[in-house]
């Protein structure tokens, strides 16, 4: 029989196994169910994996790579923080919605002035929005000690609410014939977040998403602050020993998080998406939540894992035009990735041992 | 070299490779649910079939379902018309402005926008007046009522949905002077829980008769449940809810369009158009009445119907009023399809509807 030994230490090595072991049992799971749908599960695999990056339309699909990874990057190292120190931050799809009403806001408040200081503004204002959002919980915890994971959960029906009254009211295309939906930023030269090299689609927000893996890197390596999000993480205790004033570090991690979140949103909506729509959120804020564990909660683990999710969505899209697979075996693979993280992770902190028959269990 | 013409040209190389190789016209197919809804999607997936069963080894189909609306659907279209797609029909109204910009960059290929109305020498746009069915649906919900209060799940508050509620509450009102519509809105297409909570939700505030512009068969089941409550197939004719709860149904029936357009596109034929067809054109489809209906009301819903389709009828004629008591027609006016107070952007309920429109 066999059974599970608890590790003295976590193992380093599994650590690191875990997440590649889990995508090869995906392979080998999603190979087996794509199987009994009656597909080529070799040719299924390869034109998940393979072809986005390594088919004829590669040149098309590698920068598509990094367009649709970057919100989930530049949210999920956002989150990370937070979760590093126990502090649960779960709407960062709210915080997302109310950074790309602010950005947007601002640009159609000032419609149709041209000027270099919009684009900027816009910026701001998207972070803004999203710490205000993420700052609710915040304050609401520190002042009367509400749980943090419901209150923001709460927050995301709450902004996906206003979400869909600026589409139908305030923010509403005066010129769209009464139909739902902004003006779209892409043909307001001002606000645009166009692609910086043509035919990539690559905006500034994949920038964005770059610099803060490099920002959370170094400070969880270098400042004092990542220090006692690590330490708060790993010993509660110590870390009040040491003086770390959690009320404070509960307005920073839900504060980062929000306005990275809100950053995400207002690039997304400037550039890819266009427009404030009742649809527009599509939930990277939840899907980020996965990429930050599948990371590890390491801003290069996350700059990877957000890479593999996108990777899973586009192949995903590929296999389904090309091979008539369901949108919902996609899923489903999506889903298997996740379950066989979470159990090979078990490894990480377990030991597995062939128990002896005398010896009890 | 610009991606507009990298991508032109690699469209081009595309069409000409599979052209030369069996003729096949490609035509792609963007779900914005899933081909399994029983409802909206379902039924472009049975015309996508019925352009496969006309053509047969002349076509070749692509389709990716359950696509969200926005940047997403813009790379699923990019994906199929780098795959040589001569010809892609979006299938909801979120995907307006990413058909627009992919139209941009592939001249080449004929894009057909469902329920939009942006244009462009490569993109078409085409709709259904599903209003011409409703109007049949409140005639049925408005005899067929004892508590008089008819429920309606509201989608989005976008003009379709809008004119939808407007022409089921006029025919309702002019068979049932004391008919109430209670309208709930579930802020999706496709989503059962929700759509099942709403049906609840308005079973319990007395609605028997259950009417719903979203795309599940959850309010039917809600009905069931609850028996003694009567629903209208959406989209899809959803008989397997009949006699009862599904006493009737409104059916998209977009086979003999896709069929004249994929047929335009072999033929070289194809034009950018916009088309809005109705009962009489066959793409609205009035289901089965089912024996739940006493014969009375069964022949003056189908004598509607008729009359609808051969237009000696239309489904807004005056007098009638805005919500707030103006005047929107006056007596004998028809609504006209578009400019001011048009059906394209109706975005107000008519006098007799409580509550606003959401805003």
């Amino acid at each position: 029989m066999l059974r599970l030994e608890k590790r003295p230490n976590p193992s380093k090595t599994w650590a690191y196994m875990a997440p590649v072991l889990a995508v090869f049992a995906t392979m080998i799971g999603g190979g087996i169910m794509f199987a009994a749908l009656g597909k080529d599960p070799f040719e299924a695999i390869r034109t998940i994996f393979y072809d986005p990056l390594f088919s004829e339309f590669a040149w098309y699909y590698r920068p598509q790579l990094l367009v649709k990874g970057a919100p989930l990057i530049m949210i999920a190292i956002g989150l990370s923080m937070g979760f590093r120190a126990g502090i649960w931050n779960i709407g960062a799809e709210g915080q997302y919605i109310i950074g790309a009403i602010c950005g947007a806001g601002v640009a159609l408040a000032v419609y149709p002035a041209q000027s270099a200081f919009i684009f900027p503004a816009m910026i701001f204002f998207g972070a803004l929005g999203g710490f205000f959002w993420a700052m609710i919980p915040a304050v609401l915890k520190t002042k009367f000690g509400t749980n943090e994971i419901l209150v923001s959960l709460m927050l995301v029906y709450v902004a996906e609410q206003l979400l869909a009254s600026m589409s139908l009211g305030l923010l509403k295309n005066p010129e769209g014939f009464g139909f739902p939906g902004s003006r779209n930023l892409q043909q307001y030269a001002s606000a645009h977040n166009a692609e910086l090299w043509t035919g990539t689609g690559i905006h500034m927000g994949v920038m964005f998403a770059f610099i803060s893996v490099i920002f959370a890197y170094v400070l969880l390596a270098r400042h004092q602050m990542g220090f006692h999000i690590r330490l708060t993480g790993e010993s509660p205790k110590a870390a009040k020993f040491a003086g770390v004033n959690p009320k404070r570090l509960v307005v920073y991690c839900l504060g980062f998080s929000g306005a990275l979140a809100g950053l995400a949103g207002m690039f997304e909506v400037s550039g890819p998406s266009g427009q404030i729509s009742i649809d527009f959120n599509v939930g990277y804020g939840f899907t980020a939540i996965i990429v930050a564990f599948l990371g590890r909660l390491h801003p290069i683990g996350i700059l990877l894992a957000g890479l593999l999710m996108a990777l899973t969505y586009i192949g995903g899209e590929i296999a389904q035009s090309s091979l008539g697979l369901p949108s919902a075996a996609i899923q489903a693979f999506q889903g298997m990735l996740l379950f066989f993280l979470l159990a090979l992770d078990m490894l990480t902190n377990f030991k597995l041992k062939l128990a002896s028959a005398g010896s009890p269990p | 070299m610009n991606i507009k013409t990298i991508l032109a040209s690699a469209a081009l190389a595309m069409t000409a490779a599979t052209g030369a190789l069996a003729e096949k016209t490609k035509v792609g197919f963007v779900y914005v649910g899933p081909v399994g809804d029983g409802g909206w999607t379902y039924e472009h997936d049975q015309g996508r079939k019925a352009v496969v069963e006309a053509f047969g080894d002349k076509v070749e189909t692509m389709y990716v379902e359950s696509v969200p609306e926005g940047p997403d659907s813009e790379r699923v279209m990019t994906n199929m018309a780098l795959k040589g797609a001569d010809l892609i029909f979006t299938t909801s109204f979120g995907y307006m402005d990413p058909t627009i910009n992919v139209a941009a960059k592939f001249p080449n290929v004929k894009f057909e926008h469902a329920t939009g109305y942006k244009q462009a020498d490569n993109v078409s746009v085409y709709s259904a007046r599903f209003y011409e069915g409703r109007a049949v649906q409140g005639h049925i919900a408005g005899q067929m009522t004892k508590s008089n209060i008819i429920g309606y799940i509201g989608s989005f508050p976008i003009p379709e949905v809008i004119r939808g509620i407007n022409s089921a509450y006029i025919h309702a009102k002019a068979v049932n002077p004391d008919v109430q519509f209670k309208i709930v809105w579930a802020y999706t297409w496709f989503d059962p829980t929700k759509e099942a909570d709403a049906a609840k939700v308005l079973i319990e505030q007395g609605a028997d008769v259950v009417l719903q512009h979203t795309d599940s068969t959850a309010p039917q089941a809600a009905a069931q449940a609850a028996g003694n409550v009567i629903t209208f197939g959406q989209a899809s004719d959803m008989a397997a809810y009949g006699p009862m709860p599904r006493v009737s149904s409104i059916i998209d029936d977009w086979a003999p369009y896709y069929i004249a357009r994929t047929k335009a596109v072999m033929d070289g034929t194809w034009t950018s158009t916009s088309t809005w067809d109705g009962i009489g054109a066959g793409m609205v489809g009035i289901g089965e009445i089912s024996s739940a209906v006493p014969a009375d009301i069964k022949a003056s819903a189908v004598a509607l119907r008729d009359s609808l389709a051969d237009g000696s009828y239309h489904a807004f004629t005056g007098p009638l009023n805005k919500q707030d008591g103006s005047t929107w027609l006056a007596a004998g006016e028809t609504a006209s399809d578009y400019g001011d107070g048009g059906l394209a952007g109706m975005n107000f309920y008519l006098e007799g509807i409580e509550g606003d429109v959401p805003n």
